[in-house]
Order: structure tokens, then C-alpha cells, then sequence
């Protein structure tokens, strides 16, 4: 037996898949599967699923709705779409923040001597470390009204005062402009703070594979260039960016489908004001307690990102920089 | 064109970035010292030790443990060893065993050509592409309706019940982990000379000996960078655990977020300091190993 | 148990799928019999079979038919750990996670020896290589020709009946490569086992070997010893992949067992030569093959048969010898001297349209079958 097994190659390699295909298939294709059935299905009085085949979830998630205000039997609710739409919105601004972010500081360590690259790189790699969730508490802290962001305008504010008080005693009717009466800034639970909190969870992800395409360059590209006549702003135009853009688009996959789905950081930072889709799928599944209607979000939300990943990939490529570690 | 060159306007760019990146650590390490519970706004460390914490309202006067104060209360706080504990033995358990099947994958789809190759690439880039919470709810579900269902087909009750659990939490963490340890380890593969297989075969070794005497060894630093990144990602997780989680089962990612939305003294901080803490020692013990065994034996 | 034959390939075929779909003979009907105690080789140039008929040897492929024997017994899919044959690589194949010692203690490990019996054969394994001392190095600590020798003592540590060479030295420099060619012939030798050695390099393959399989598309060309492959090659191909040939196209006019006449065109006269094949008909077009320091140049005035006038185009000087192109109705062929005497003398070389008398003598004209 362990001959034949010896000879038919197809049939080891199936063995060593099985148990990984298996897992999969159970814990990832089944659910998916799953998923897609109950969205077609009714909520049950209890919060459970009653399954039967409908649309009504999706068509609820586009906008048409029955409850509407003036006594009209179906009128159009943006809200689900408008939730949509802010999710996309924000991932987009986000990832293009981060791009903006994370470019100059790959370059930086690309371009830094080599016995310091790998401290530059661990300094990147800490706060990744570091859980998402404590991350997210540490922004928290910063942007709440007593925290340390107003603290510091605060400071500069009084010192804005100090210093033009003088100015404010010589000509009290212009004392309006010398003097700041600084009231703490609303930072907490705006969209603002969900968006600086997603840079900051994502930006190592942007960092890292935008990193390992600049540091492939070879030197020698550079003195080409140079040596052909390009100063240094169109060597980066020219040479530098085109070659860094796998790692772009990789981080830009990292970054992105997070970012569509992540509800903890609207949770914690954006408080009741900001729903994304993650806020909405997990009130569905936990507070409402509609596991149909939260099941058709996800969908929505799995298409949503995979159509966006396929054009983008389609049009740049599938940067093979993903596995930095 | 000097290679090192730097502009001052990058250095200015990455300063900043690094700045951004760490205020908010420093600022979080900062509060752990801090003598308000309410931990709204920084009252200023904690100076004077005494045998009984001495509070005024929510300043805390006096502690044993000094400015440590919160550190002390931390150690003292059963659930969150609780949480500690769980997050480990999951993450333990949960990356031997995706390790293990990850591996034998790899080495299935590096090598071979199988007639269900296709579909086994296909799930395992699935996670990848998908956002973390539309694979935390299917699950969710998946185990909710199998559960009810099972529950009531085989009449269990009270203790016997299926339900969420260590286990549910554990089964997920290695779906969701093993599509990165397979292309970690599928990587190293790459460029893996077969001839070395062969030659251990040519002097006498069966499959079984080949790979543990020869295969195993050469691909042993990849299959551990595998391991270590689902080791991660396991500790870190949040979203998966959210969702398949219950009673008795709280990681610290869960136990911080419950805090987050209760009560928040600075031993949140103090929690967040220690894990901080131990992640840096702990990648700094790596880093110091990788570069011994990459120092060359002489004999 | 022992066989006329230390190895043997009956009508063995390998064939693959290629990627485009289509049906490929990597080997193609070989039959082949390795004596006891000779050194054989393959020489061929990429793809032409040769690493794949070894590895079927060795147990890494199984003939697709036909069957492979060691020592008269039949292989069919025995796996290469029960074959008493070993193989040296072509990448040396050193396991790099283990010592020199550990890599060629490995294949006795795996046959159970002993310690002491294995610290002993090891020690001698190292000896025959030259490599005493060198137990505790790893293979990235050694040079190309250490690595070399640790993996043929590795080989042969285990005293196998066969010892199965794959392109070992390539990766050598020149100096190197000669030395060890020599060493490992000595060792052929001393021992007294069969070696099987694959090669594209010609010259090795005719210093070493006690015969050679000439192969080129899967198949075997010509099976002989080095003078007569060198001296006789059977057809066209072993003719101008061994050494240098001048070729010639022309008819068959009239066949013996012992002399050919062939009718040249381009010549407008005929040549007679050694007949390479037992079944040339009349009429039938063949190829002559002559080699350049066959070809004569002698005096003009010479009388006799195979004489022809051709013009010189250019002359090189090689040192030990002088190759001279000439033009002889149109053909160019190549001749070669040996340089007898010294050439300081100007007038001694051969200049530009200088016409020269070329003798073509007919035991080394041969005539050929056109593939």
C-alpha cells in the first residue's frame, strides 16, 4: 500500500492538502455559504433565523424602506446606502493619507545607511506590535477634551496670550485678535478622529511593503539616471516611483479591505456618530439582533471590497511585496 | 548621486511620521503613572509609599507600590490573568496546530499537482482578500445554527450544551491563520533544491527519514517564521475572537475592549504598558537569537 | 548474484507531457549494457537524454517502458534508498545543516552501521579524497573542489556496486576540472567499481572513459570506445558533434565491403573511403566526413589519387599547430598541421590565395549515412 501510495504523486499531494483544505472549507467556504443563505431568510421573533427566500434584505440595504414620513407606502432611506458610501469614502481617504504618510518615511529607511536600516525598521515595527485595540485606547486619550492634544493648544493658546498681552493693553479695541479664549476642542467622537485613528492603525501595513520595493532598487539605477542627464526631482518621477509602485498597490490591499471593515475604531473613536458597515453588520448581530439583515450587509460589504480589489489590481498589478514579514 | 542622500524636506517628513506614530505609545505609558483613577486629565505621579492606598476622592495620596500604584492593582486583578491565560493557551495551541497543517500544505502546493489544487489555493487566498469581520460573522453563524441545531438533535443540556467557547475561539483562530503560514513557509519553498531529497534517498533514507533528517531541517527557519507571524496574529486578534467568543473564553484584546467601554482607570494603561513591554522584550530576544545563529560555526 | 552486466538499459523509454500538451520522449528506446569495472560515459549535449537515463538508474524516475537492471536483477519502481547504486550530484547536493563528517556518516547511518565502524570508513572516505581533517567544516565553509570531493566520498563511503557521476565537475574552474578528472579516473581504478558518468564535455568524456555512449535526442548514437568514436563515428552527427569535421556531400557509385566510391559533385570527381554503415545502396546521397589533420597538404606535383588544388583563404597559428582555411571549388574546409617545424621563417606560412595541393587519403574519408 505504501508503494502505490509512493507512486501516485497526485494522491500525496492531496493528503498533505486535506486537513488545511478541510479546515478551510469547513470554517471559511461553508460560512460563507451559510452567510449568503440566512441574508435570504426573515428574522425570527427570538432574534433567529428563519430561513426562507426573500430580497427584502438587500432591497431594505438600497434604500427601500416601508416606515416612511409622510404616509407614503415605500419612499427611499439613504441611510444604509449613505453608511455604505461613508465606508468607501473612508477607506479611500484613508489609504491615500497613508500613502502620503508612509512614502516619505520608506524612503527615508530605504535610503538611510545600511547599518541603521534595521533599527529604523524596528522602530516601524513596534507600535505594529503593539495591540490594535490599546492603539485605538491611546488616541482616545489624546483627542478627548481634557486630553493631551487640547492640553497642548491649550498651552500654545495661553502662550499666544502671554505673549501678545502687551500688544491687547495698547489697543484694547483690537483686543479681540491678541487674545484666544480657548475652549477644548470637540475632537472625540467626530469622523475626524475615526479618520486619524484608521491612518494610525494601517500606516505600518503602507510603510513596510513600500519599504521592501524602494529598497530593491539598485543603486545603480540612480547613477544611470544621473549619469543621463535627470536631476533628483525627475530620478523620483521617473525612476524611483514607478519602481515602488508594487509595493504601493500591496499596501494599498493591506490597508484598504481593512479599513472597510474594521468597527472597533468608529466604535471607540466616533462613539454613536459614526457608523461604518463593520458598526453595522456587528449591531446586527449582537444588539438588533437581525442576523439576516447583518448577513446581507456582510455580503454587500465582501462584494463591495472585492470589486474594488479586482479593478485595482487589474489596472496595477498584484504586488508580491504582501509577505514583509 | 550619493545614495544616502537626504533631503531635508524627507527628514522632515519621516520625523514627523515617527512622531505620529509614538506620541500616542508615550502618552498611554505616561497615564499608567498617573495618580487620578478618573484618569481624565494627568494629576502627576503617584510620590509617596505607605502600607494602605490612601485616596483623596479619585487622587490617589499614597500606595505601597509607590508610582507603580496601578501596576500592583493590575496583578491583583484575577480576570485579567484570566484573559492573559486564555489569550495564550489559544494562541499556543491555535499556532502548533496551523503551523503543522499550514506546512503540509505548502509543500503539497510547492510540489505536487492535485486534482483539488485549485480549490485548496483558492480558499486559502480567500481570508486574505476579505475583510476580517465578514469571515468573524460567518463563523458566528455557522456555529450558532450548527450549536442550536446539534444542541437539540442530541437533547444536550446544561454543561453538555455545544456553545461558544476556548474551543470555538481556538478552531477559528487556525482558519483564519493558516493562509499566512502556508505562503510564509510556500515562499522559503521556492528555489528549494530537490537534489538534496534525492541525494538522501540515493544513500538510503526512505520519504519518512528524507524529511525529518534533511527536508524538515532546510526549511525549519521558514516554517518558524510561519509560525511566529501566526503566533501574532493570534495574540493580536480581535475581530474573530469578538465573534466566537463566550463566558470563560476572554482574550485581553476582548478584556480591554470591555474596560474601554466601562470603567477606565490608569490600569488600563498599566495593562497596555505590560504588553507593550513584553512585545518589545520579546522581538528583542528574537532579534538577538537570529543574529547568533547566524554567526558561522567554526569548528 | 552477480551478472554479466553491472547495469543495464533494455529499450528504455521516458516520456513526458510537455507544458504545451504534447507527447515528449525525453528518452527514447535506449538499449545499453555497462560492463563490471568500466568507466562509461554519456556525453551529449542539453536534453539529449543522458541525466535521464541516469536518474532512472539511480531510482529518481521509472521508465515510462523497457526496463532498467543492476546487476541482472530488474528495478521496474524500486525507490533509489534499496538500490545499491549512489549517486554524485551535480550541485554536490551537501547537506548544509550538517558537518563534512555527518554528510558522509549520513548514507551508513542509514544502513545501520555502528560508531566505530563508521567513524573508521568515514576516516578512510576522507582519506581517499584527500580531505583528512576537515570533519567539523560545513559545506559553505569549503571550496568548490572540497565540496566536490566530500560528495563523492559521501558516495562512495557506502561501497556501491555502481557509482553514478552527474556532470560533477561543471562547476569547476579549468585547472581544477583537469585535475580532477585525472584524480577521479585514478579512483575509478584503485577501486575497481563501475562508474556511470554523464558529461557535454567531449574531451572528458574521451580522456576518461573506457567507452562512450554518444546520445542526442534520446536516443543512443554510437556506443563504443573513444578511438572509435573519434576514428569511426557512425553517422553524421557523432562525426561533427566529436572533434572537427569537414563535410561533403556525394553519391554512393559503387560499394564494397571495405571501400566506397563516391561520386562528389562539387568536386566533379570521385573520392574513395571507408564505408561507415553496412547498407549503403548504390545511388544513395551520403555525407564524407574528413577530418582537418587527416587532410594532408603536400608538394605540388605529387602523383596519385584523391589530389586536389584548393587556394588558401586564411591561416591561423595556434602555436603547437596551424589551421588553414582553404577554398576547394567553393568549399571551404579546414586544415590542420602540426607545426613539425618552426615557423619564424615568413615564406614557411601559408598566405592569402596561395594554392595549395590537399591529399585526401581514403581509410580517413568516411562515408556516412545523410540523417
Amino acid at each position: 500500500m505504501l508503494q502505490r501510495l509512493r507512486e501516485n504523486k497526485s494522491m500525496q499531494g492531496t493528503l498533505l492538502a486535506l486537513p488545511t483544505t478541510l479546515w478551510l472549507f469547513v470554517l471559511l467556504i461553508i460560512p460563507l455559504f451559510l452567510t449568503l443563505v440566512v441574508s435570504f431568510g426573515q428574522r425570527s421573533p427570538d432574534g433567529d433565523v428563519i430561513y426562507s427566500f426573500g430580497l427584502h434584505n438587500y432591497i431594505r440595504l438600497f434604500g427601500y424602506s416601508t416606515d416612511c414620513a409622510n404616509g407614503q407606502a415605500s419612499c427611499f432611506d439613504p441611510l444604509y446606502v449613505n453608511i455604505l458610501s461613508r465606508s468607501l469614502s473612508l477607506a479611500f481617504n484613508t489609504t491615500v493619507i497613508v500613502i502620503m504618510m508612509a512614502y516619505p518615511l520608506a524612503y527615508f529607511i530605504a535610503r538611510s545607511n545600511p547599518n541603521r536600516r534595521n533599527m529604523f525598521l524596528f522602530m516601524v515595527l513596534i507600535p505594529l506590535w503593539t495591540n490594535f485595540v490599546i492603539r485605538v485606547y491611546a488616541w482616545m486619550m489624546l483627542l478627548r477634551k481634557e486630553g493631551a492634544i487640547n492640553i497642548i493648544l491649550g498651552w500654545l493658546a495661553s502662550g499666544f496670550n502671554v505673549i501678545f498681552a502687551p500688544l491687547a493693553g495698547w489697543f484694547p479695541e483690537m483686543a479681540g485678535v491678541f487674545h484666544i479664549n480657548f475652549v477644548p476642542l470637540e475632537l472625540l467622537y467626530t469622523p475626524g478622529a475615526v479618520l486619524v485613528g484608521m491612518v494610525y492603525e494601517f500606516l505600518p501595513f503602507m510603510i513596510l511593503p513600500i519599504y521592501t520595493s524602494l529598497e530593491k532598487i539598485d543603486n545603480s539605477l540612480y547613477e544611470a539616471a544621473a549619469d543621463l542627464g535627470a536631476n533628483a526631482f525627475r530620478t523620483f518621477l521617473r525612476v524611483t516611483l514607478p519602481l515602488s509602485m508594487p509595493g504601493v498597490v500591496a499596501g494599498t490591499i493591506l490597508v484598504f479591505i481593512p479599513v472597510m471593515g474594521t468597527f472597533i475604531v468608529s466604535d471607540i473613536l466616533g462613539g454613536r456618530q459614526v457608523i461604518l458597515v463593520g458598526n453595522l453588520i456587528q449591531r446586527q448581530f449582537l444588539d438588533a439582533r437581525d442576523p439576516t439583515f447583518g448577513s446581507a450587509a456582510s455580503l454587500i460589504l465582501m462584494v463591495m471590497t472585492l470589486i474594488v480589489t479586482y479593478f485595482y489590481t487589474r489596472k496595477f498589478g498584484f504586488g508580491e511585496e504582501i509577505i514583509a514579514a | 548621486m550619493n545614495p544616502h542622500r537626504r533631503s531635508p524636506w524627507v527628514i522632515a517628513a519621516a520625523t514627523f511620521v515617527y512622531f505620529f506614530l509614538y506620541a500616542p505609545i508615550v502618552v498611554l505609558i505616561l497615564y499608567s503613572f498617573n495618580a487620578s483613577r478618573a484618569n481624565v486629565k494627568f494629576e502627576g505621579f503617584i510620590s509617596s509609599f505607605s502600607d494602605r492606598v490612601e485616596m483623596d476622592g479619585s487622587y490617589v495620596v499614597a500606595s505601597p507600590c509607590g508610582p507603580f500604584h496601578w501596576y500592583c492593582d493590575l496583578s491583583k486583578n484575577d480576570d485579567v490573568m484570566e484573559a492573559a491565560g486564555n489569550t495564550l493557551t489559544i494562541a499556543v495551541t491555535a499556532t502548533l496546530a496551523a503551523t503543522t497543517i499550514g506546512t503540509m500544505a505548502a509543500l503539497a502546493l510547492q510540489r505536487y499537482d492535485f486534482k483539488i489544487k485549485p480549490f485548496s489555493q483558492l480558499s486559502l487566498y480567500i481570508p486574505i482578500v476579505i475583510p476580517e469581520i465578514v469571515m468573524g460573522i460567518g463563523i458566528l453563524t455557522l456555529f450558532s445554527q450548527a450549536f442550536g441545531w446539534l444542541n437539540e438533535a442530541l437533547n444536550l443540556v446544561g454543561d453538555a450544551r455545544l456553545a461558544l467557547g476556548i474551543g470555538t475561539v481556538t478552531v477559528s483562530h487556525i482558519a483564519f491563520m493558516v493562509p499566512f503560514v502556508t505562503l510564509v513557509v510556500q515562499a522559503r519553498l521556492q528555489g528549494f533544491d530537490k537534489s538534496y531529497e534525492e541525494a538522501a534517498m540515493d544513500l538510503g533514507a526512505n520519504e519518512w527519514t528524507t524529511f525529518w533528517r534533511v527536508t524538515f531541517p532546510m526549511i525549519l527557519p521558514g516554517v518558524l517564521s510561519g509560525a511566529l507571524l501566526a503566533f501574532t496574529l493570534s495574540l493580536d486578534d480581535f475581530v474573530i475572537t469578538f465573534f466566537t467568543n463566550g463566558p470563560g473564553s476572554t482574550t485581553l484584546p476582548i478584556y480591554v475592549y470591555g474596560l474601554l467601554r466601562r470603567i477606565i482607570t490608569p490600569q488600563v494603561n498599566a495593562l497596555s504598558t505590560v504588553w507593550i513591554l513584553t512585545v518589545f522584550i520579546a522581538v528583542m530576544l528574537l532579534q538577538w537569537l537570529q543574529s547568533r545563529e547566524q554567526k558561522p560555526a567554526h569548528s | 548474484m552477480t551478472s554479466e552486466f553491472a547495469v543495464e538499459l533494455r529499450d528504455v523509454v521516458k516520456r513526458f507531457i510537455t507544458p504545451e500538451g504534447n507527447e515528449l520522449n525525453a528518452v527514447d528506446h535506449v538499449t545499453m549494457q555497462i560492463k563490471n569495472g568500466e568507466f562509461f560515459s554519456m556525453l551529449g549535449s542539453s536534453g539529449c537524454g543522458k541525466t535521464t537515463s541516469l536518474r532512472m538508474i539511480a531510482g529518481f524516475e521509472w521508465p515510462t517502458e523497457g526496463e532498467v537492471f543492476i546487476e541482472g536483477k530488474p528495478m521496474g519502481h524500486t525507490p533509489p534508498f534499496q538500490r545499491k547504486v549512489n549517486t554524485v550530484f551535480q550541485s554536490y547536493a551537501l547537506f548544509q545543516h550538517m558537518t563534512v563528517y555527518q554528510n558522509i556518516a549520513f548514507g551508513l547511518e542509514m544502513e545501520g552501521a555502528k560508531e566505530d565502524e563508521i567513524k573508521k570508513r568515514v576516516g578512510r572516505a576522507l582519506e581517499m579524497v584527500q580531505l583528512t581533517g576537515m570533519e567539523r567544516r560545513r559545506p559553505k565553509q569549503l571550496s568548490g573542489g572540497q565540496q566536490q570531493r566530500v560528495a563523492v566520498a559521501r558516495a562512495l563511503v557506502k561501497t556501491p556496486d555502481v557509482l553514478l557521476l552527474d556532470e560533477p565537475l561543471g562547476a569547476l574552474d579549468l585547472k581544477l576540472r583537469k585535475e580532477m578528472q585525472l584524480e577521479l579516473k585514478a579512483l575509478q581504478q584503485q577501486l575497481g567499481i563501475t562508474f556511470i558518468y554523464v558529461t557535454h564535455d567531449q574531451e572528458e568524456a574521451l580522456t576518461m572513459s573506457d567507452r562512450i555512449a554518444v546520445m542526442s535526442k534520446g536516443r543512443v548514437q554510437q556506443l563504443a570506445t573513444p578511438v572509435e568514436i573519434y576514428e569511426r563515428p557512425v553517422n553524421k552527427f557523432v562525426a561533427d558533434f566529436i572533434g572537427e569535421s569537414n563535410f561533403l556531400d556525394g553519391k554512393i557509385k559503387s560499394i564494397s565491403k571495405d571501400e566506397a566510391v563516391v561520386h562528389v559533385p562539387a568536386l566533379n570527381a570521385e573520392l574513395k573511403g571507408m564505408p561507415m554503415s553496412n547498407n549503403f545502396v548504390n545511388g544513395e546521397e551520403v555525407a564524407i566526413s574528413i577530418r582537418p589533420e587527416k587532410v594532408r597538404i603536400v608538394e605540388h606535383g605529387t602523383k596519385g589519387d584523391g589530389l586536389f588544388k584548393a587556394k588558401v583563404l586564411t591561416s591561423v597559428y595556434i602555436g603547437s599547430d596551424t589551421h588553414v582555411y582553404v577554398d576547394l571549388e567553393g568549399i571551404r574546409l579546414k586544415v590542420m598541421e602540426q607545426n613539425r617545424i618552426s615557423r619564424l621563417d615568413p615564406s614557411s606560412f601559408y598566405s592569402k590565395d596561395q594554392v595549395v595541393t590537399l591529399l585526401f587519403m581514403p581509410e580517413n574519408t568516411l562515408v556516412l549515412k545523410k540523417d
